[in-house]
């Protein structure tokens, strides 16, 4: 392997190492234009909020200043927005999980019954809806207005991932080894749970964190759902920090200045507040987010 | 397995008598599945096939509130569509929706597939995972922050401004601005999303033969002409899948990002069929079956789209989706 690395290097030639060079370059500019605008924030949430306002803040912290990070530890709708989105997120992943996996075994098992009109009911959301306005009604009959179930239950299944999951049990799981159960007298829910899912842990890794970032991330659903502001999740709150100002700050040129001072220092830092765990833990599953890309694009 | 698919002809054409019997033992050996995909097939009977029954009131005069058969419906045919065809709004909500979405499509298409495989060229294979870890990274920023963050850079009180101040020029409200809407709206779902949509492609090119790649420098191709001739026919396929999904979703584009990106100032070109459907249909005095019909009237032209994509691809090339 090395030697043939080393062959290639020698042939080379002239216009190969412009292309890989400019190639580099551009990628490098690329990677640039993405964190410049994260590296911003930062920078911003820490500096003097008059430096920022003056544009003097554009490549490093101007006066360290940490009162955004104490105003937001001083608001209580962040934090009561925080809980609620981690009670929302933890109950759709537990949901989704058990509706999604064994729906997806099930699908992928050329023996299940009437196997080909599941697979149609399935694929028909995935082209064709009701839209917005039938969905709501629904909601409203289901009586799930205004109550948490509502944000929760529409985001415990997503077609796409239920196919993923299928794709992952057609692929990955031996044939040999269910027969070899089923000789031994296992029944089909024995050989799901004793043998599938210890198999399976990467598929409900990836399953279970498309699901969280996904509730985690959603503002619609809890805006036209939930009236009762204590229900609200972290995003609707955060749209009301970080959104709504910027066409409703009224007044004259001094006091407008005044308040935009005030309330963009809270944006930068609620921006990193709320992001925070979602990148934290973003490079240590990055590596599932792509396997899950990948299962799904084995399509047959 | 052969030997027991010719015995089950034989069964089936022999009328063996024990047929029926060996069926029914067949199903209840495989009748758990049944139960396992049942909570799936109610989540989306509840969520997703409800709410197309509820299409049913387009073409009712309907109140919220009314059941959606009943002996009072009163039906009214293509009325409402007909009111929409006549609304003013139509043409502008046609236009936007569809300017947003083919500006978008002419950039944000592209530009994953370049991305990876410029990626796929590049020498390290390091580097190139460690860049692909910093490009997919804004995918899981928010909806709500993004557009936060884009009123902190391009707000009359954002970074741009600040700096052109700074300067010595004038502020300028790009939110305000219908100039300005398609640009950022753009550009920041791409900057959000391009990272995400080059996975598939570069876990495409990952498959792709070595050997066609040594074949080729013995023939004195150039490292460019390897991109052009071995991994782009290689991520074709893929490609084309792709390009009938979007062209699926031309018309498609969803309300939760427009809604928070729209002011006032903007309204004339941040106004999109499916905004119109939310603000028509859940705020004001609601018009649900108006809202309905529009809805209904845009995800046809969608399907439309879809098939038309989906039949010309399969006659030009042997890939499409079904």
């Amino acid at each position: 392997m090395a030697k043939l690395k080393k062959k290639n290097a020698l042939r080379d030639t002239v216009g190969d190492k412009v292309f890989y060079a400019i190639n580099a370059f551009f990628l490098a500019l690329v990677a640039l234009i993405i964190l410049y605008p994260l590296y911003f924030i930062i920078i911003a949430a820490i500096s003097d909020p008059d430096a920022v306002l003056a544009g003097e803040v554009v490549l490093y912290p101007v006066k360290l200043n940490f009162d955004g990070f104490v105003k937001i530890m001083q608001r209580s709708d962040v934090w009561r927005g925080y809980l609620n989105t981690i009670i929302y997120t933890g109950l759709t992943v537990i949901l989704s999980l058990i509706v999604t996996i064994p729906a997806g075994w099930a699908l992928s098992r050329k023996t299940l019954p009437g196997k080909k009109l599941f697979m149609i009911y399935f694929i028909i959301p995935m082209f064709f809806g009701g839209g917005l306005i039938p969905f709501y009604n629904v909601m409203r009959s289901l009586g799930l207005v205004n109550t948490m179930w509502a944000v929760i239950l529409p985001s415990i299944l997503s077609v796409w991932n239920l196919f993923m999951t299928k794709t992952f049990f057609e692929s990955s799981i031996p044939n040999g080894l269910i027969e070899a159960a089923k000789i031994d007298g296992a029944g089909q829910f024995r050989i799901f749970a004793s043998l599938v899912i210890p198999l399976s842990k990467a598929v409900i890794a990836v399953m279970a964190l498309y699901y969280a970032v996904g509730q985690w991330n959603s503002y619609f659903n809890a805006m036209i759902f939930l009236q009762d502001e204590t229900m609200y999740p972290l995003q609707l709150v955060l749209k009301e920090i970080l959104i709504a100002s910027e066409s409703t700050v009224g007044g004259s040129g001094e006091t407008i200045l005044q308040q935009y001072r005030l309330a963009n220092q809270i944006k930068y830092v609620s921006v990193i507040v709320s992001s925070l765990p979602v990148l934290c833990l973003y490079p240590f599953v990055q590596k599932y987010f792509a396997q899950g890309v990948m299962i799904g694009s084995l399509k047959e | 397995m052969e030997a027991n698919s010719a015995n089950k002809t034989l069964v089936s054409r022999t009328k063996d008598p024990l047929a029926s019997t060996r069926r029914l033992r067949k199903f209840k050996e495989n009748a758990p599945f049944l139960l396992m995909i049942f909570p799936a097939v109610l989540v989306v009977f509840l969520f997703n096939y409800l709410p197309i029954y509820g299409v049913l009131i387009a073409f009712q005069d309907f109140m919220p509130g009314d059941k959606i058969l009943s002996s009072s419906t009163i039906w009214v045919g293509f009325e409402n569509f007909k009111r929409f065809f006549s609304d003013p709004q139509f043409w502008p909500l046609m236009k936007n929706t569809f300017l947003i979405c083919i500006y978008g499509f002419i950039i944000g298409f592209p530009l994953p597939i370049i991305i990876s495989l410029m990626l796929n060229a590049l020498k390290g294979k390091k580097t190139a995972k460690f860049l692909q870890t910093i490009f997919t990274a804004p995918h899981f920023i928010s909806l709500v922050v993004l557009v936060g963050m884009l009123t902190l850079f391009f707000g009359r009180y954002g970074l741009v401004n600040n700096i052109v101040a700074h300067a010595g020029g004038e502020r300028y409200s790009y939110f305000l601005e219908t100039s300005a809407f398609r640009p950022l709206y753009i550009l920041s779902s791409n900057w959000q999303d391009f990272g995400w949509s080059a996975v598939i492609y570069i876990a495409a090119l990952s498959n792709v033969d070595p050997q066609q790649h040594e074949a080729a420098i013995l023939d004195g191709a150039t490292r460019f002409q390897r991109v052009i001739h071995v991994d782009l026919p290689a991520i074709m396929p893929m490609i084309s899948v792709m390009l009938i999904m979007s062209i699926g979703g031309l018309m498609g584009v969803g309300y939760e990002k427009a809604l928070l990106m729209q002011t006032d100032g903007n309204l004339a070109v941040s106004e999109l069929v499916s905004t119109y459907v939310y603000k028509r249909g859940l705020t004001g005095v609601p018009d649900q079956a108006y809202a309905t019909a529009i809805g209904l009237f845009n995800s046809i032209i969608n399907v439309v789209l879809l098939v038309i994509a989906n039949t010309t691809s399969k006659r030009f090339s042997e890939n499409s989706l079904w």
